[in-house]
């Protein structure tokens, strides 16, 4: 059992994402459709995690804790995917090899269990990085 | 007694249904049932007429909180704030109507400014390999009533595109494909075992990363040359036996997406897919389609390209338009605070850019033009709603394959509250006005060469 491990990560569409982002990035809806992470049963197990725990997912430039989802498109081993959206945006690489297209897949990341942490709001993450968040209003 | 109106289209992705029904309450004010539409689209219906709006300009106050204000005291606040800025962007333009991309982009020429669309961190990869390599495609009726072979590379239309399955790609019964998808081969390459890859006849699953070598092998296969025995993941044979099948097709359509266009080596996935549609043309009719996201995300390219020639990336600080995406793209230009002024145009660039790219653009004012709250808009300084394109607001917009629709208005905005197109009237009205007054002081705004004001 490790303690961390290091993915490849994917950052795309789902369609729960597409109906959340629409009725709102500040719903419960989005937070839930948004705030995870989708690995394979094999690297879940490596890191001693089951389902629905949260973990601390850690790029080259950001850090941020979402829930550990069981998704429906399997993955192979050593490949992890987030919902686009304000969480995944956290540690997407700003590098875009001169083309103006961020590296919104295929970046390492490194995966560990948040022990005792908490998944913050779409709100707090984006107010919080620009030194707008007043705290819960 | 409740009023339904059809042919409606619906403002989310670039399969531009055009094909819902949507019934408004006896009042005109509210929409209380729409038919055709998926999910996300139905979501969008009922999320205008929903009680959150906002309908009033908010302007940040000191204490951090928003204050309603004017539209003319809003107009006048973006208007100066362009004015004064030595290289505003102004970046969005995926969800409005071609009519407000023309005016926004009046008010870019004025201002002097770097105008970009969400092209630029999305298909942009796609317009750099189209400058290199040509765009061999054709119009989704084609790939509906012709198609009988269907590559879905990198792309989940399943979760994006909703319906493209159903109208234009798989299921649809066409003129030379009356059995539907009997009629079909559908092959989905993609890292992921997808919701897509489900309806596949034939699934490869690309180490991600990794499609410019199998794209690579397809090509050298077709030719008749060796391939090694794996490639990215894929059994030479599976390759084979693929290539054979796209050899043999009567008419085949390659639609692509995220999957080539945001992974390692960006454009050259796509132009090398454009380059493998070409060799295919030497055995049969094969061609290739960007799977475009927002409804009107191939407007801007349109209407731009006709404006200065230039799809997106268009610096206007000069007297002639430049392009140079690297230079002149929105992430580049933030991330090396190249820019002093951002405005957030009919999309969220705080939720879907890299924080660190907001971080940047949030050193400088921040003006968000949206019918919606969004990340951008309470990351703002003002915050100008608009009407929703599609629902309040009609208009052009262009559908992936680049065919214009003609998007009608189903109810009215809430009162008072403007389209972008109006909008951006008034800014260009109001920045000629300070021009004017400028002018009219005696001030020229240029400075002495080899001399820079406040600096």
């Amino acid at each position: 059992m490790a303690n961390k491990i290091t993915l490849n990560m994917i950052t795309q569409r789902s369609v729960e994402e597409g109906v959340a982002m629409e009725k709102g990035k500040t719903t419960p809806e989005y937070f839930e459709a948004c705030s995870i992470i989708e690995m394979h049963d094999d690297d879940v197990k490596a890191l001693g995690l089951v389902p629905n725990q949260l973990v601390r997912v850690t790029s080259e430039c950001g850090s941020v804790v979402v829930k550990v989802v069981k998704g429906r498109q399997g993955l192979y081993p050593g490949l992890a995917f987030m919902p686009q959206g304000v969480w995944a945006n956290q540690i997407v690489p700003p590098r875009t090899q001169a083309t103006g297209e961020p590296q919104y897949s295929g970046f390492p990341v490194t995966v560990e269990p948040a022990n005792g942490e908490r998944r913050k709001s779409a709100l707090e993450l984006v107010q919080g990085a620009v030194g707008m968040w007043r705290g819960d209003q | 007694m409740p009023k339904k109106i059809e042919n409606v289209g619906c403002p989310y992705c670039g399969v531009c249904c055009d094909d819902l029904v949507v019934t408004v309450s006896d009042d005109g004010k509210k929409i209380l049932e729409v038919e055709n539409a998926c999910a996300i689209g139905n979501q969008i219906f009922h999320h205008a007429t929903g009680s959150e709006r906002v309908t009033r300009p908010r302007l940040r106050q000191p204490d951090g909180t928003y204050k309603e204000i004017s539209y003319d005291e809003a107009i006048d606040y973006a208007a100066r704030v362009l004015y004064n800025a030595k290289k505003p962007l102004i970046y969005g333009f995926g969800s409005t109507n071609c009519e407000g991309m023309a005016a926004a982009a009046k008010v870019a020429e004025k201002a002097g400014a770097v105008l970009d669309n969400c092209a630029s961190i999305c298909h942009g990869s796609s317009f750099l390999a189209i400058f290199d390599n040509g765009y061999p495609s054709c119009t989704l009726g084609e790939t509906k009533n012709r198609a009988d072979v269907v590559v879905y590379w990198g792309a989940n239309p399943a979760h994006a595109h909703p319906r493209h399955m159903s109208r234009y790609s798989i299921f649809p019964r066409g003129f030379f494909t009356g059995k539907g998808q009997k009629s079909r081969k559908i092959i989905v390459v993609d890292p992921r075992h997808t919701d897509t890859a489900q309806v596949a006849d034939i699934y490869l699953q690309v180490k991600q990363g990794h499609d410019y070598e199998l794209f690579n092998a397809f090509r050298t296969a077709l030719r008749g040359h060796e391939i090694p025995e794996e490639v990215a993941g894929i059994k030479r044979e599976k390759i084979l036996e693929v290539a054979e099948i796209m050899k043999k097709a009567r008419f085949g359509t390659i639609f692509y997406g995220m999957g080539l266009c945001h992974s390692d080596g960006r454009n050259h996935n796509v132009d090398i897919a454009i380059s493998l549609t070409r060799d295919l043309n030497d055995y049969t009719k094969w061609t290739i389609m960007a799977m475009r996201g927002h409804y009107n995300i191939a407007g801007p390219g349109v209407v731009w390209s006709w404006q200065y020639g230039f799809p997106y990336c268009l610096d206007l600080t000069k007297d002639v338009a430049h392009m140079n995406p690297g230079e002149t793209s929105s992430i580049d230009l933030a991330m090396r605070d190249e820019v002093d002024a951002f405005f957030n145009v009919a999309t969220d660039a705080a939720a879907h850019f890299p924080i660190e790219a907001v971080k940047h653009l949030r050193k400088h004012p921040w003006i968000t033009i949206d019918p919606n709250i969004c990340m951008a808009s309470e990351i703002s300084d003002l915050h100008i709603p608009v009407g929703i394109v599609g629902v309040e607001v009609p208009g052009i917009v262009y559908r992936m394959d680049n065919v214009p629709i003609q998007y009608r208005k189903v109810i009215d905005p809430p009162e008072g509250v403007i389209s972008d197109e109006e909008l951006f009237e008034r800014i260009y009205k109001r920045l000629c006005e300070l021009e004017a007054e400028e002018a009219a002081k005696g001030k020229a705004k240029t400075t002495p060469v080899g001399v820079h004001a406040e600096e």
